[in-house]
């Protein structure tokens, strides 16, 4: 492409934008209808830096983010291939993961998405602490096999689940062999705000009876730029959360490229032999932060697995 | 071939039509309805509470009613065997089997139906198969084809009954009143000239080539249900055979047990004769086998590797908790039941009937056996989850449902042989025209 050419396109862009939205721009302020006066003032800080006073009338929650429709939910965020690392040699078994999200999904105790398995691959080998969530898996056998495309694979990596379409015949839980889902056996028991909510694919909320749940990457925070709720709560920066097409991972206190950290700690997936990709890596767990006994609640034993 | 008495036209008529319930027949009924009332109320707490009230959890998230539904498929395809197989293979004696084994094939096949929809979340949805239906997912075929072999079904028993109608029209001052309107809508246009007959002649043999495959795929695709995932136990390409074996295996026993039932019942002695249990008897025999060797494939193959998946799911049946399920099953569902039939005296109609109802009761749990413990070994460790999840025993609703829906399959057929001939009164009328001469 020329450049001057795109510059000089550039800069009428640009103007013509600028002026259709100042033509287009209403003051905040300008009340559309008549609004009847509270006569209670609130003070705000203008544009130019003054200090206003405006009514409260005039005031208006403005939403914290554009609604998605559920098409654009369906098709997911161009340009993105989201992608997680988990490091096995940070996890003391905080499980401060499993609480976030359970609290930001309005799970109840019996629900985890996020379940931190104790493992012990052989006899002699090492155990460890395991957090394991929805892999979102490049090929994923729970879409493969749902026979109303209830859940379903975005172009940004996620695998989602549509409550509103789920027929509840369980097939994708017994086609996963991650354990990942969970099913509402009965009514999850919501407040009534949260059940008068319509339901949204990207937050999984509200879950509905006889429809099957599952870890949904947090999408909602990832289309606000936000990192995923098991991320930000962990203190110990197990879970590392980024793009595959931005080559970086970030657990919010650090930064890795993410192809040099898989490749320096020897990552791997998970059951790798089963060709379903997973789209979450884990390093092993080696130098390791914590003892395995650290993790250990009191008078626990560990479960191998056999 | 051994002698056959030769009776009037008039005599296998009033023989052979329909009779009224006796006294224990209405016993009968009745506690069939009341089982079945019982398991409608247990699927109305269900809809109203939701499969919390099953015993079910995330690691068993299919039970018993995915097991019975299997169960119910299987049972269904006895009605190709009999009558499509025998039919294209020109076996004389099927006469008075075949209509049997259609009546369970179409009840069978309704069950399967409708447990299939008891198992579900979200009953009231099922039209989103049909307005959002992927057809790349293995429930779509099942729907596909179970539906298909359901039409066909029917139609099968349907136009092998028209003759046998117009007989019941004509005869229905001995009938009585109660189901001639029924019949007069079912078949009054039905005059049996030559020309009905033969398009009815054609339209039989087409179905009976066409069930075949259907039959096949039906159970094959349920197996497939299970062996598209990877599960140990499940994660097998012996799948689509060892459950179309099993399913004729099942099939057969149960036909048996309705011969038997029913010749005692309306003193059917000259019609479904010894003659007939020996060769059903035979065919009992070689399905056994035949299940066995599968059998053999499905759990042998496996144990001699023993990979770190199957070891804890294959000790778990041959040792472990499954282990006395497992080898009643295996025992008394083919082992025992080879041993009484094939020996001359075990193919009389009492043992017969006992080792028809081994193989039926035995085929029930082998089913619950190919669902249940397969779903309580996941690949990762049973963690984090309720410990209620990491068992399963149905619960009482659950078993409810279930002998609900075992009850109503005996009551559709109950029903269906109160309103129609149990053997074709028209077929064995022509078999004994064609029997006169020689």
């Amino acid at each position: 492409m020329n450049p001057k050419k795109s510059r000089r396109e550039f800069i009428a862009a640009g103007l013509l934008t600028t002026a259709a939205v100042a033509c287009n721009k209403k003051s905040p302020f300008t009340p559309e209808d008549e609004v009847a006066l509270s006569g209670e003032k609130v003070k705000l800080l203008s544009v130019n830096g003054e200090v206003i006073e405006v009514d409260k009338a005039f005031l208006k929650p403005v939403p914290h983010m554009p609604s998605v429709s559920n098409e654009e939910i369906r098709q997911g965020i161009p340009g993105k291939k989201f992608v997680m690392v988990i490091d096995l040699a940070r996890c003391k078994n905080l499980k401060k993961c499993q609480s976030a999200c359970n609290h930001a999904h309005h799970l109840h105790d019996e629900q985890n998405w996020v379940k931190v398995y104790p493992m012990q691959d052989a006899e002699k080998t090492a155990p460890y602490w395991q957090p394991s969530i929805c892999m979102h898996c490049d090929e994923p056998p729970c879409v493969k096999v749902c026979p109303v495309d209830a859940t379903f694979k975005r172009q940004d990596n996620i695998v989602l689940v549509d409550s509103d379409r789920c027929i509840g015949c369980r097939f994708c839980m017994a086609a996963c062999p991650y354990s990942t889902r969970v099913f509402n056996w009965g009514d999850p028991e919501l407040p009534a705000d949260i059940v008068a909510q319509p339901y949204n694919a990207e937050t999984s909320i509200p879950q509905k009876k006889g429809t099957v749940g599952k870890c949904d990457f947090c999408a909602d925070m990832t289309r606000m730029g936000m990192l995923p709720h098991c991320v930000s709560a962990c203190p110990n920066g197990v879970f590392m959360f980024g793009d595959m097409n931005e080559d970086s991972v970030t657990n919010g206190a650090e930064t890795f490229r993410f192809s040099d950290l898989v490749k320096d700690k020897s990552g791997y997936r998970l059951m790798e032999d089963l060709g379903t990709k997973p789209s979450v890596y884990y390093l092993p767990p080696v130098n390791r932060n914590f003892k395995f006994e650290d993790g250990l609640p009191q008078e626990e034993t560990v479960e191998k697995k056999s | 071939m051994e002698k056959k008495q030769k009776f009037s036209p008039e005599k296998i008529t009033s023989d052979l039509l329909p009779q009224q319930f006796g006294r224990r027949g209405m016993i009968w009924t009745i506690c069939l309805v009341v089982i079945c009332a019982v398991g409608l109320f247990a699927y109305i707490r269900q809809l109203q509470k939701g499969l919390v009230v099953t015993n079910m959890g995330d690691y068993v998230s299919w039970g018993i009613y995915i097991s019975n539904f299997v169960f119910f498929v299987a049972i269904s395809l006895v009605g190709s065997l009999i009558t499509a197989i025998f039919r294209l293979t020109d076996v004389h004696w099927r006469t008075p089997l075949t209509r049997i084994s259609e009546l369970i094939a179409v009840s069978a096949i309704t069950f399967a139906a409708l447990i299939i929809i008891v198992d579900m979340g979200r009953p009231e949805r099922l039209f989103y198969l049909f307005t959002h239906g992927r057809i790349q997912s293995p429930i779509m075929w099942d729907v596909i084809v179970i539906t298909t072999y359901f039409c066909i079904s029917l139609f099968l028993l349907y136009i092998t009954l028209l003759p046998d109608i117009r007989i019941m029209i004509d005869a229905r001052e001995k009938l009585g009143k109660r189901f001639s309107k029924l019949y007069r809508w079912l078949g009054s246009f039905w005059k049996g000239t030559e020309a009905q007959e033969r398009i009815r002649n054609r339209a039989i043999t087409i179905i009976c080539i066409v069930i075949i495959p259907v039959a096949f795929c039906i159970h094959t695709v349920t197996s497939w249900l299970f062996a598209t995932t990877y599960r140990p136990g499940w994660d097998s390409t012996n799948f689509g055979a060892y459950f179309v074996s099993g399913a004729f295996l099942v099939g057969a026993g149960g036909v048996v047990v309705a011969m038997y039932v029913f010749r005692k019942i309306y003193k059917l002695e000259h019609y479904i004769t010894e003659r007939h249990f020996n060769n059903m008897g035979k065919i009992l025999v070689m399905l056994s086998l035949l299940y066995l060797y599968f059998n053999v494939n499905e759990y042998l193959v496996p144990a001699f590797k023993m990979k770190k998946e199957e070891h804890e799911h294959l000790t778990g049946l041959f040792a472990g908790e499954f282990a006395p399920m497992f080898w009643f099953a295996i025992l008394v569902g083919m082992i025992i039941p080879i041993f009484i039939v094939i020996f001359k005296k075990g193919r009389k109609p009492l043992p017969m009937f006992v080792a028809g109802v081994m193989v039926v009761v035995g085929a029930w749990f082998k089913r619950y056996l190919i669902v249940t413990p397969t779903m309580l070994h996941p690949f990762l460790p049973k963690y984090d989850a309720p410990e209620k999840y990491s068992h399963y025993f149905p619960s009482w609703e659950e078993w409810a449902i279930t002998f609900g829906s075992l009850a109503g399959m005996l009551l559709i057929i109950t029903i269906l042989v109160r309103i129609f001939p149990v053997v074709s009164i028209y077929k064995t009328l022509t078999d004994h025209e064609d029997e006169l001469p020689s």
